[in-house]
Protein backbone atom coordinates (compact mmCIF):
# COMPACT_ATOMS: atom_id res chain seq x y z
CA UNK A 1 0.00 0.00 0.00
CA UNK A 2 1.53 3.56 -0.81
CA UNK A 3 -0.97 5.75 -0.49
CA UNK A 4 -2.79 7.23 2.58
CA UNK A 5 -6.02 7.79 1.11
CA UNK A 6 -7.46 6.15 -1.93
CA UNK A 7 -10.92 6.69 -3.35
CA UNK A 8 -12.22 5.14 -6.70
CA UNK A 9 -15.61 6.14 -8.40
CA UNK A 10 -16.74 7.70 -5.15
CA UNK A 11 -20.12 8.29 -5.53
CA UNK A 12 -22.81 10.06 -2.75
CA UNK A 13 -26.35 10.92 -3.78
CA UNK A 14 -28.67 13.16 -1.13
CA UNK A 15 -32.16 12.65 -2.75
CA UNK A 16 -31.77 13.72 -6.41
CA UNK A 17 -28.78 15.88 -5.54
CA UNK A 18 -25.31 13.60 -6.46
CA UNK A 19 -23.44 15.38 -4.32
CA UNK A 20 -19.92 13.30 -5.57
CA UNK A 21 -20.16 11.81 -8.86
CA UNK A 22 -17.30 9.07 -9.06
CA UNK A 23 -14.60 10.80 -7.75
CA UNK A 24 -11.07 9.29 -7.93
CA UNK A 25 -8.34 10.44 -5.26
CA UNK A 26 -4.89 9.63 -4.28
CA UNK A 27 -2.85 11.22 -1.75
CA UNK A 28 0.40 9.21 -1.44
CA UNK A 29 1.99 8.69 2.07
CA UNK A 30 3.91 11.99 2.98
CA UNK A 31 2.22 14.11 0.72
CA UNK A 32 0.14 17.55 1.33
CA UNK A 33 -2.85 16.88 -1.20
CA UNK A 34 -5.45 20.34 -1.88
CA UNK A 35 -8.95 19.44 -2.62
CA UNK A 36 -10.10 22.88 -4.10
CA UNK A 37 -13.22 23.65 -5.75
CA UNK A 38 -16.22 26.09 -5.31
CA UNK A 39 -18.96 26.00 -2.50
CA UNK A 40 -20.95 23.16 -3.04
CA UNK A 41 -18.39 20.95 -5.24
CA UNK A 42 -18.40 18.22 -2.78
CA UNK A 43 -15.39 18.64 -0.72
CA UNK A 44 -16.78 18.47 2.92
CA UNK A 45 -19.52 15.79 1.75
CA UNK A 46 -15.80 13.85 0.65
CA UNK A 47 -13.94 14.71 3.65
CA UNK A 48 -17.07 13.22 5.54
CA UNK A 49 -17.19 10.24 3.80
CA UNK A 50 -13.32 9.54 5.02
CA UNK A 51 -14.57 9.39 8.49
CA UNK A 52 -17.48 7.22 7.46
CA UNK A 53 -19.67 9.88 8.86
CA UNK A 54 -21.01 9.93 5.04
CA UNK A 55 -21.74 6.58 3.53
CA UNK A 56 -20.98 6.38 0.16
CA UNK A 57 -23.29 5.23 -2.38
CA UNK A 58 -20.79 3.69 -4.79
CA UNK A 59 -16.62 3.34 -5.24
CA UNK A 60 -14.05 1.52 -3.06
CA UNK A 61 -12.95 4.15 -0.33
CA UNK A 62 -9.44 3.15 1.37
CA UNK A 63 -7.87 4.82 4.20
CA UNK A 64 -3.89 3.70 5.80
CA UNK A 65 -5.15 0.87 4.38
CA UNK A 66 -8.42 0.24 5.99
CA UNK A 67 -11.46 -0.23 3.94
CA UNK A 68 -14.13 2.38 4.57
CA UNK A 69 -16.99 1.89 5.99
CA UNK A 70 -16.87 -1.18 8.09
CA UNK A 71 -12.86 -0.68 9.38
CA UNK A 72 -13.59 3.09 10.15
CA UNK A 73 -12.89 2.85 13.30
CA UNK A 74 -8.77 1.64 12.85
CA UNK A 75 -8.60 3.76 10.34
CA UNK A 76 -9.64 6.88 12.53
CA UNK A 77 -7.36 5.72 15.26
CA UNK A 78 -4.40 7.06 13.55
CA UNK A 79 -6.14 9.96 11.57
CA UNK A 80 -6.18 13.30 13.32
CA UNK A 81 -9.47 15.37 11.70
CA UNK A 82 -9.67 19.01 11.99
CA UNK A 83 -13.26 20.17 11.00
CA UNK A 84 -14.45 23.01 9.38
CA UNK A 85 -16.94 24.62 12.13
CA UNK A 86 -15.15 25.00 15.29
CA UNK A 87 -16.63 22.55 17.82
CA UNK A 88 -14.28 23.03 20.60
CA UNK A 89 -15.99 22.87 24.21
CA UNK A 90 -15.99 26.43 24.90
CA UNK A 91 -17.25 25.87 28.57
CA UNK A 92 -14.37 24.09 29.04
CA UNK A 93 -10.32 25.14 29.27
CA UNK A 94 -7.62 24.94 26.82
CA UNK A 95 -5.79 22.12 28.57
CA UNK A 96 -9.63 20.44 29.13
CA UNK A 97 -10.32 20.58 25.76
CA UNK A 98 -6.94 18.58 25.20
CA UNK A 99 -7.69 16.43 27.83
CA UNK A 100 -10.29 15.02 26.86
CA UNK A 101 -9.32 14.25 23.16
CA UNK A 102 -6.37 12.87 24.54
CA UNK A 103 -8.98 10.32 26.15
CA UNK A 104 -11.08 9.90 23.24
CA UNK A 105 -7.94 9.07 20.54
CA UNK A 106 -6.55 6.34 23.28
CA UNK A 107 -3.11 8.78 23.89
CA UNK A 108 -2.18 6.44 26.73
CA UNK A 109 -2.60 7.40 30.41
CA UNK A 110 1.31 7.73 30.96
CA UNK A 111 1.80 9.76 27.60
CA UNK A 112 -1.37 12.23 28.13
CA UNK A 113 0.80 15.15 30.22
CA UNK A 114 3.66 14.90 27.51
CA UNK A 115 0.96 14.54 24.51
CA UNK A 116 -0.66 17.70 26.07
CA UNK A 117 2.13 19.91 26.29
CA UNK A 118 3.37 19.18 22.99
CA UNK A 119 0.24 20.37 21.69
CA UNK A 120 0.18 23.21 23.84
CA UNK A 121 3.60 23.59 22.67
CA UNK A 122 2.85 23.51 18.79
CA UNK A 123 -0.40 25.93 19.17
CA UNK A 124 2.27 28.91 21.26
CA UNK A 125 -1.41 28.41 23.85
CA UNK A 126 0.87 27.38 26.83
CA UNK A 127 0.45 30.66 28.37
CA UNK A 128 -3.22 30.71 27.78
CA UNK A 129 -3.81 26.87 29.03
CA UNK A 130 -6.13 27.64 31.92
CA UNK A 131 -8.35 29.95 30.15
CA UNK A 132 -11.09 28.83 29.00
CA UNK A 133 -12.12 28.37 25.36
CA UNK A 134 -14.58 31.16 24.90
CA UNK A 135 -11.86 33.77 25.74
CA UNK A 136 -9.91 32.86 23.09
CA UNK A 137 -9.32 34.56 19.68
CA UNK A 138 -10.43 33.30 16.71
CA UNK A 139 -6.96 32.46 15.59
CA UNK A 140 -6.07 30.76 18.83
CA UNK A 141 -9.55 28.83 18.37
CA UNK A 142 -8.69 27.45 15.28
CA UNK A 143 -4.39 26.42 16.40
CA UNK A 144 -6.07 24.70 19.69
CA UNK A 145 -8.60 23.02 17.13
CA UNK A 146 -5.48 22.12 14.55
CA UNK A 147 -3.23 20.56 17.41
CA UNK A 148 -6.70 18.78 19.22
CA UNK A 149 -6.36 16.78 16.26
CA UNK A 150 -2.41 15.65 16.61
CA UNK A 151 -2.42 14.46 20.41
CA UNK A 152 -1.79 10.94 19.02
CA UNK A 153 0.77 11.53 16.72
CA UNK A 154 -1.62 10.66 13.78
CA UNK A 155 -0.19 9.87 10.28
CA UNK A 156 -2.59 11.25 8.62
CA UNK A 157 -4.68 14.49 8.93
CA UNK A 158 -7.60 15.83 7.14
CA UNK A 159 -7.92 19.77 6.92
CA UNK A 160 -11.52 20.92 6.43
CA UNK A 161 -11.23 24.22 5.36
CA UNK A 162 -8.70 24.87 7.64
CA UNK A 163 -8.13 28.91 7.41
CA UNK A 164 -12.12 29.84 6.24
CA UNK A 165 -13.24 33.32 8.15
CA UNK A 166 -9.58 34.20 9.05
CA UNK A 167 -7.72 37.28 9.04
CA UNK A 168 -5.20 37.39 6.31
CA UNK A 169 -2.24 37.59 8.87
CA UNK A 170 -4.02 34.65 11.18
CA UNK A 171 -4.20 32.88 8.08
CA UNK A 172 -0.32 32.97 7.61
CA UNK A 173 0.50 31.37 11.02
CA UNK A 174 -1.20 28.41 10.96
CA UNK A 175 0.02 27.74 7.24
CA UNK A 176 3.17 28.00 9.02
CA UNK A 177 1.69 25.75 11.23
CA UNK A 178 0.81 22.96 8.80
CA UNK A 179 3.78 23.40 6.26
CA UNK A 180 5.47 22.09 10.21
CA UNK A 181 3.44 18.83 10.19
CA UNK A 182 4.41 18.71 5.78
CA UNK A 183 7.90 18.88 6.97
CA UNK A 184 7.54 16.05 9.77
CA UNK A 185 6.20 13.53 6.80
CA UNK A 186 2.75 13.59 8.13
CA UNK A 187 0.20 12.81 5.27
CA UNK A 188 -2.31 15.50 4.81
CA UNK A 189 -5.69 16.41 2.53
CA UNK A 190 -6.87 19.67 2.75
CA UNK A 191 -9.97 20.53 1.26
CA UNK A 192 -10.12 24.69 0.67
CA UNK A 193 -11.35 27.29 -1.81
CA UNK A 194 -8.38 29.62 -1.20
CA UNK A 195 -6.40 29.21 -3.90
CA UNK A 196 -2.95 30.98 -2.91
CA UNK A 197 -3.47 28.47 0.49
CA UNK A 198 -3.31 25.37 -2.04
CA UNK A 199 -0.66 27.00 -4.25
CA UNK A 200 1.95 27.23 -1.16
CA UNK A 201 1.23 24.15 0.75
CA UNK A 202 -0.08 21.10 -1.44
CA UNK A 203 2.28 18.91 -3.24
CA UNK A 204 -0.70 17.86 -5.50
CA UNK A 205 -4.27 19.67 -6.07
CA UNK A 206 -7.23 18.28 -7.45
CA UNK A 207 -9.39 20.39 -8.39
CA UNK A 208 -13.56 20.17 -7.81
CA UNK A 209 -16.49 20.85 -9.81
CA UNK A 210 -19.82 19.53 -9.41
CA UNK A 211 -18.85 16.06 -7.74
CA UNK A 212 -16.36 15.59 -9.80
CA UNK A 213 -12.36 15.77 -10.13
CA UNK A 214 -11.51 18.15 -13.66
CA UNK A 215 -8.04 18.21 -13.01
CA UNK A 216 -5.30 16.68 -11.05
CA UNK A 217 -1.53 17.88 -11.02
CA UNK A 218 0.93 19.80 -9.08
CA UNK A 219 0.23 23.80 -8.97
CA UNK A 220 3.28 23.91 -11.32
CA UNK A 221 2.19 21.24 -13.59
CA UNK A 222 -1.69 22.90 -13.77
CA UNK A 223 -0.90 25.76 -14.66
CA UNK A 224 1.70 25.04 -17.18
CA UNK A 225 -1.33 22.77 -18.72
CA UNK A 226 -4.15 24.99 -19.04
CA UNK A 227 -3.15 28.37 -18.60
CA UNK A 228 0.71 28.71 -19.92
CA UNK A 229 3.19 30.33 -18.59
CA UNK A 230 2.01 34.13 -19.25
CA UNK A 231 -1.71 35.78 -19.42
CA UNK A 232 -1.83 39.53 -20.76
CA UNK A 233 -4.57 41.52 -18.65
CA UNK A 234 -6.44 43.91 -20.98
CA UNK A 235 -8.47 46.53 -19.31
CA UNK A 236 -10.97 48.47 -21.12
CA UNK A 237 -14.65 49.29 -21.56
CA UNK A 238 -17.28 46.64 -21.04
CA UNK A 239 -17.65 46.49 -25.57
CA UNK A 240 -13.88 46.55 -25.87
CA UNK A 241 -13.95 43.40 -23.13
CA UNK A 242 -16.43 41.45 -24.97
CA UNK A 243 -14.95 42.16 -28.39
CA UNK A 244 -11.26 41.55 -27.36
CA UNK A 245 -13.23 38.01 -25.97
CA UNK A 246 -14.57 37.41 -29.07
CA UNK A 247 -11.70 37.36 -31.13
CA UNK A 248 -10.36 35.11 -28.23
CA UNK A 249 -12.42 32.63 -29.18
CA UNK A 250 -11.82 32.25 -32.73
CA UNK A 251 -8.87 31.96 -32.30
CA UNK A 252 -9.00 29.76 -29.62
CA UNK A 253 -7.47 31.15 -26.89
CA UNK A 254 -8.46 30.57 -23.04
CA UNK A 255 -10.15 33.83 -21.39
CA UNK A 256 -11.73 34.44 -17.91
CA UNK A 257 -12.95 37.86 -15.99
CA UNK A 258 -10.67 39.41 -13.72
CA UNK A 259 -12.69 41.89 -12.37
CA UNK A 260 -12.39 45.14 -14.57
CA UNK A 261 -10.37 43.25 -17.10
CA UNK A 262 -9.82 40.17 -19.03
CA UNK A 263 -7.27 37.96 -19.01
CA UNK A 264 -5.90 35.99 -22.25
CA UNK A 265 -3.66 32.96 -21.02
CA UNK A 266 -1.79 30.89 -23.15
CA UNK A 267 -0.32 34.18 -23.97
CA UNK A 268 3.40 32.91 -24.92
CA UNK A 269 4.98 35.96 -26.37
CA UNK A 270 3.48 35.55 -29.59
CA UNK A 271 0.36 37.34 -28.70
CA UNK A 272 0.07 41.10 -29.78
CA UNK A 273 -2.47 42.76 -27.65
CA UNK A 274 -1.89 45.56 -25.28
CA UNK A 275 -2.21 44.54 -21.92
CA UNK A 276 -0.62 43.82 -18.69
CA UNK A 277 1.64 40.73 -19.46
CA UNK A 278 2.24 39.12 -16.19
CA UNK A 279 2.82 35.17 -14.63
CA UNK A 280 -0.16 32.60 -14.32
CA UNK A 281 -1.64 31.38 -11.32
CA UNK A 282 -3.64 28.86 -9.86
CA UNK A 283 -6.69 30.94 -9.89
CA UNK A 284 -6.58 30.95 -13.78
CA UNK A 285 -7.10 27.43 -13.81
CA UNK A 286 -9.57 27.27 -11.23
CA UNK A 287 -11.49 29.76 -12.70
CA UNK A 288 -11.25 28.14 -16.20
CA UNK A 289 -12.02 24.81 -15.44
CA UNK A 290 -14.78 25.32 -12.82
CA UNK A 291 -16.07 28.43 -14.77
CA UNK A 292 -16.92 29.76 -11.22
CA UNK A 293 -15.29 33.01 -9.71
CA UNK A 294 -13.66 32.82 -5.96
CA UNK A 295 -15.95 34.00 -3.59
CA UNK B 1 1.64 -1.05 6.87
CA UNK B 2 1.59 -4.92 7.48
CA UNK B 3 1.68 -4.20 10.77
CA UNK B 4 -0.87 -2.19 11.52
CA UNK B 5 -3.43 -4.54 9.13
CA UNK B 6 -2.60 -7.51 11.69
CA UNK B 7 -3.81 -5.20 14.48
CA UNK B 8 -7.62 -7.00 15.66
CA UNK B 9 -10.18 -5.45 14.22
CA UNK B 10 -11.74 -3.17 16.82
CA UNK B 11 -14.63 -4.60 18.59
CA UNK B 12 -18.06 -2.84 19.50
CA UNK B 13 -18.85 -1.12 23.00
CA UNK B 14 -14.64 -0.92 23.36
CA UNK B 15 -14.03 -0.03 27.42
CA UNK B 16 -11.42 2.91 25.74
CA UNK B 17 -14.41 4.87 23.34
CA UNK B 18 -16.83 4.81 26.29
CA UNK B 19 -14.79 5.41 28.95
CA UNK B 20 -13.26 8.69 26.18
CA UNK B 21 -17.22 9.95 25.73
CA UNK B 22 -17.69 9.62 29.33
CA UNK B 23 -14.35 11.49 30.38
CA UNK B 24 -15.47 14.44 28.31
CA UNK B 25 -19.32 14.57 29.78
CA UNK B 26 -17.38 13.87 33.26
CA UNK B 27 -15.01 16.62 32.93
CA UNK B 28 -17.64 19.30 31.55
CA UNK B 29 -19.64 18.25 34.20
CA UNK B 30 -17.19 19.82 36.81
CA UNK B 31 -18.19 23.35 35.35
CA UNK B 32 -21.93 22.80 35.53
CA UNK B 33 -22.42 20.38 38.34
CA UNK B 34 -23.81 23.37 40.63
CA UNK B 35 -26.73 23.97 38.69
CA UNK B 36 -27.45 20.66 37.98
CA UNK B 37 -27.60 19.19 41.35
CA UNK B 38 -29.52 21.99 42.43
CA UNK B 39 -32.29 21.48 39.82
CA UNK B 40 -32.21 17.55 40.68
CA UNK B 41 -32.49 17.74 44.47
CA UNK B 42 -34.20 21.58 44.30
CA UNK B 43 -37.09 19.97 42.26
CA UNK B 44 -38.34 16.61 44.13
CA UNK B 45 -37.64 18.36 48.00
CA UNK B 46 -39.87 20.67 46.58
CA UNK B 47 -42.48 18.30 45.58
CA UNK B 48 -42.58 15.97 48.92
CA UNK B 49 -42.75 19.28 50.81
CA UNK B 50 -45.86 20.46 49.21
CA UNK B 51 -47.25 16.93 48.94
CA UNK B 52 -46.00 15.82 52.23
CA UNK B 53 -47.41 18.84 53.88
CA UNK B 54 -50.15 19.56 51.58
CA UNK B 55 -51.95 16.49 51.11
CA UNK B 56 -50.66 14.82 54.06
CA UNK B 57 -52.99 17.44 56.07
CA UNK B 58 -55.82 15.73 54.74
CA UNK B 59 -54.90 11.87 54.06
CA UNK B 60 -52.77 10.41 56.89
CA UNK B 61 -52.48 6.78 55.16
CA UNK B 62 -52.80 5.56 51.83
CA UNK B 63 -52.28 2.17 50.70
CA UNK B 64 -50.50 1.03 54.26
CA UNK B 65 -48.43 3.94 54.48
CA UNK B 66 -48.07 6.92 56.34
CA UNK B 67 -48.58 9.57 53.79
CA UNK B 68 -45.31 10.91 53.60
CA UNK B 69 -43.41 7.93 53.42
CA UNK B 70 -45.63 6.68 50.13
CA UNK B 71 -44.35 10.19 48.64
CA UNK B 72 -40.79 10.36 49.72
CA UNK B 73 -40.56 6.80 48.36
CA UNK B 74 -42.51 7.56 45.12
CA UNK B 75 -40.56 10.70 44.12
CA UNK B 76 -37.79 9.00 44.26
CA UNK B 77 -38.86 7.66 40.40
CA UNK B 78 -39.98 11.35 39.61
CA UNK B 79 -36.33 12.39 40.16
CA UNK B 80 -34.99 9.52 38.07
CA UNK B 81 -37.36 10.68 35.29
CA UNK B 82 -36.05 14.48 35.65
CA UNK B 83 -32.98 13.77 36.03
CA UNK B 84 -33.11 11.18 33.34
CA UNK B 85 -34.97 12.24 30.44
CA UNK B 86 -34.57 15.76 30.80
CA UNK B 87 -31.05 16.77 30.81
CA UNK B 88 -30.55 13.24 28.02
CA UNK B 89 -33.10 15.07 25.34
CA UNK B 90 -31.68 18.94 25.92
CA UNK B 91 -28.12 17.75 26.35
CA UNK B 92 -28.09 15.50 22.96
CA UNK B 93 -30.06 18.21 20.83
CA UNK B 94 -27.60 20.79 22.16
CA UNK B 95 -24.55 18.92 21.43
CA UNK B 96 -26.10 17.75 18.26
CA UNK B 97 -27.42 21.46 16.73
CA UNK B 98 -25.54 24.28 18.16
CA UNK B 99 -22.02 22.29 19.79
CA UNK B 100 -21.22 19.95 16.97
CA UNK B 101 -19.92 17.72 19.32
CA UNK B 102 -21.06 15.07 17.73
CA UNK B 103 -18.93 15.97 14.80
CA UNK B 104 -15.81 15.74 16.75
CA UNK B 105 -16.11 12.76 18.62
CA UNK B 106 -17.08 10.66 15.56
CA UNK B 107 -14.80 11.63 14.08
CA UNK B 108 -12.25 9.97 16.86
CA UNK B 109 -12.51 6.37 17.01
CA UNK B 110 -15.81 6.15 18.48
CA UNK B 111 -18.97 5.01 17.03
CA UNK B 112 -22.24 5.96 17.33
CA UNK B 113 -22.87 2.66 19.45
CA UNK B 114 -20.53 3.73 21.71
CA UNK B 115 -21.52 7.37 22.10
CA UNK B 116 -24.76 6.33 22.56
CA UNK B 117 -23.96 4.20 25.57
CA UNK B 118 -21.49 6.12 27.26
CA UNK B 119 -23.78 9.09 27.53
CA UNK B 120 -26.47 7.06 28.97
CA UNK B 121 -24.72 5.40 31.28
CA UNK B 122 -22.86 8.11 32.70
CA UNK B 123 -26.62 9.66 32.92
CA UNK B 124 -27.71 6.88 34.54
CA UNK B 125 -24.92 6.77 37.05
CA UNK B 126 -25.59 10.55 38.49
CA UNK B 127 -29.21 9.57 38.48
CA UNK B 128 -28.56 6.91 41.16
CA UNK B 129 -26.99 9.52 43.30
CA UNK B 130 -29.77 11.98 42.41
CA UNK B 131 -32.46 9.69 42.87
CA UNK B 132 -31.44 9.61 46.65
CA UNK B 133 -32.14 12.58 47.82
CA UNK B 134 -35.64 12.65 48.19
CA UNK B 135 -35.15 9.85 50.26
CA UNK B 136 -33.06 11.41 52.24
CA UNK B 137 -35.31 14.61 52.46
CA UNK B 138 -38.15 12.01 53.57
CA UNK B 139 -35.81 10.59 56.32
CA UNK B 140 -35.44 13.91 57.41
CA UNK B 141 -39.53 13.70 58.26
CA UNK B 142 -39.46 11.00 59.58
CA UNK B 143 -39.22 8.05 57.13
CA UNK B 144 -37.35 5.09 59.00
CA UNK B 145 -34.19 3.92 57.94
CA UNK B 146 -33.41 0.27 56.17
CA UNK B 147 -30.92 -1.68 54.46
CA UNK B 148 -33.20 -2.33 51.54
CA UNK B 149 -32.80 1.35 51.18
CA UNK B 150 -28.86 0.17 50.27
CA UNK B 151 -30.85 -1.21 46.80
CA UNK B 152 -32.54 2.13 45.88
CA UNK B 153 -28.77 3.83 44.19
CA UNK B 154 -28.86 0.96 42.14
CA UNK B 155 -32.65 1.07 40.91
CA UNK B 156 -32.69 4.25 40.23
CA UNK B 157 -29.39 4.25 38.11
CA UNK B 158 -30.63 0.96 35.76
CA UNK B 159 -34.34 3.26 35.58
CA UNK B 160 -31.97 6.32 34.94
CA UNK B 161 -30.36 4.87 32.41
CA UNK B 162 -33.35 3.57 30.45
CA UNK B 163 -34.76 7.16 31.06
CA UNK B 164 -31.57 8.86 29.22
CA UNK B 165 -31.61 6.11 26.43
CA UNK B 166 -35.19 7.20 25.55
CA UNK B 167 -34.73 11.44 26.04
CA UNK B 168 -31.69 10.31 23.19
CA UNK B 169 -34.36 8.78 21.35
CA UNK B 170 -36.40 11.89 21.27
CA UNK B 171 -33.73 14.09 20.60
CA UNK B 172 -32.80 12.03 17.76
CA UNK B 173 -36.52 12.30 16.31
CA UNK B 174 -36.28 16.11 17.16
CA UNK B 175 -36.62 18.36 14.14
CA UNK B 176 -36.67 21.16 16.06
CA UNK B 177 -36.25 22.00 19.98
CA UNK B 178 -39.74 22.79 20.07
CA UNK B 179 -41.28 18.96 19.19
CA UNK B 180 -40.11 18.23 23.00
CA UNK B 181 -43.04 19.94 23.92
CA UNK B 182 -44.83 16.99 22.14
CA UNK B 183 -43.48 14.34 23.89
CA UNK B 184 -43.31 16.00 26.81
CA UNK B 185 -47.28 16.91 27.29
CA UNK B 186 -48.33 13.81 25.95
CA UNK B 187 -46.31 11.79 27.09
CA UNK B 188 -44.36 12.33 29.50
CA UNK B 189 -46.11 14.49 32.22
CA UNK B 190 -48.68 11.93 32.38
CA UNK B 191 -46.43 9.13 32.87
CA UNK B 192 -45.34 11.04 35.90
CA UNK B 193 -48.99 11.20 37.28
CA UNK B 194 -49.91 8.27 36.43
CA UNK B 195 -47.56 6.33 38.17
CA UNK B 196 -48.24 5.56 41.78
CA UNK B 197 -46.22 8.53 42.76
CA UNK B 198 -48.73 11.00 44.71
CA UNK B 199 -51.83 8.42 44.84
CA UNK B 200 -52.01 4.86 44.47
CA UNK B 201 -53.64 3.30 41.04
CA UNK B 202 -55.63 0.35 42.29
CA UNK B 203 -58.64 3.44 43.28
CA UNK B 204 -57.90 4.88 39.32
CA UNK B 205 -60.75 3.60 36.55
CA UNK B 206 -59.54 -0.09 34.70
CA UNK B 207 -58.55 1.88 32.05
CA UNK B 208 -55.49 3.95 33.92
CA UNK B 209 -54.56 1.16 35.94
CA UNK B 210 -53.99 -0.64 32.68
CA UNK B 211 -52.09 2.11 30.91
CA UNK B 212 -50.30 2.35 34.61
CA UNK B 213 -48.86 -1.07 33.84
CA UNK B 214 -46.79 -0.31 30.91
CA UNK B 215 -45.25 2.62 32.18
CA UNK B 216 -41.90 2.24 33.45
CA UNK B 217 -42.06 4.67 35.77
CA UNK B 218 -45.19 2.98 37.81
CA UNK B 219 -42.65 -0.50 37.97
CA UNK B 220 -39.85 2.18 39.44
CA UNK B 221 -41.94 3.38 42.25
CA UNK B 222 -43.29 0.11 42.73
CA UNK B 223 -39.74 -1.39 43.93
CA UNK B 224 -38.23 1.58 45.32
CA UNK B 225 -41.23 1.36 47.62
CA UNK B 226 -40.79 -2.34 48.10
CA UNK B 227 -37.03 -1.86 48.44
CA UNK B 228 -37.57 0.20 51.60
CA UNK B 229 -40.63 -1.30 53.13
CA UNK B 230 -40.01 -5.06 52.05
CA UNK B 231 -39.66 -6.29 48.87
CA UNK B 232 -42.89 -8.89 47.51
CA UNK B 233 -40.86 -11.82 46.28
CA UNK B 234 -42.11 -12.17 42.16
CA UNK B 235 -44.24 -9.00 42.13
CA UNK B 236 -40.78 -7.36 42.44
CA UNK B 237 -38.81 -10.01 39.82
CA UNK B 238 -41.66 -8.74 37.39
CA UNK B 239 -40.78 -5.07 37.80
CA UNK B 240 -37.18 -5.42 37.81
CA UNK B 241 -37.50 -7.31 34.44
CA UNK B 242 -39.56 -4.91 33.02
CA UNK B 243 -37.59 -2.10 33.93
CA UNK B 244 -34.58 -3.83 32.46
CA UNK B 245 -36.45 -4.66 29.06
CA UNK B 246 -37.15 -0.87 28.62
CA UNK B 247 -34.04 0.40 29.48
CA UNK B 248 -32.97 -2.53 26.63
CA UNK B 249 -35.63 -1.27 24.24
CA UNK B 250 -34.85 2.60 25.09
CA UNK B 251 -30.67 2.00 24.40
CA UNK B 252 -31.37 -0.30 21.15
CA UNK B 253 -34.16 2.55 19.32
CA UNK B 254 -31.60 5.74 20.94
CA UNK B 255 -28.96 3.95 18.76
CA UNK B 256 -30.63 3.34 15.67
CA UNK B 257 -32.28 7.02 15.50
CA UNK B 258 -28.79 8.74 16.25
CA UNK B 259 -27.29 6.60 13.61
CA UNK B 260 -30.03 7.75 11.38
CA UNK B 261 -29.22 11.56 12.60
CA UNK B 262 -25.19 11.14 12.66
CA UNK B 263 -24.47 9.05 9.39
CA UNK B 264 -25.82 10.19 6.31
Amino acid sequence: MSSAIKLTGFVKRFGSLTAVDGLDLDVPFGQCVGLLGPNGAGKSTTMKALTAQVIGDEGELEVLGYRLPEDSKQARASMGVVPQLDNLDVSLTVEQNLLVFAHLYRVPAAERKAAIERALGIANLAHRRKDKVDKLSGGMRRRLLIVRALLHEPRLVLLDEPTVGLDPQVRQELWALIDRLRSEGVSILMSTHYIEEAERLCDTVTIMSHGKAVAVGSPRALIHEHAGPEAIEVYGSPTRLAELEGVARTRGWSTRRTGTSVSVLHANGDIDLDGERRITNLEDVFVLLTGEEIS
Amino acid sequence: MAAARAQPRLGRLERAALQGVMVRELVNYSSFWRSSTFSSTVDPTIYLLAFGFGFGSLVSRVAGYDYIDFVGTGIVATTVLFSGAFPAMYGTFVKYEFQHTYDAILAAPVDTEELVTAEALWIGARTGVYGCVPMLVAMVFGLDPSWGMLLVPLIAALAGFGWACFGIFIAARAKGIESFSYWQSGLLTPMFLVAGTFFPLNQLPQWAQVLGNVNPLFHCVEIVRHAVFGFEGWEDIGHLAFLIAFALVAWRLAIRFMERKLIV
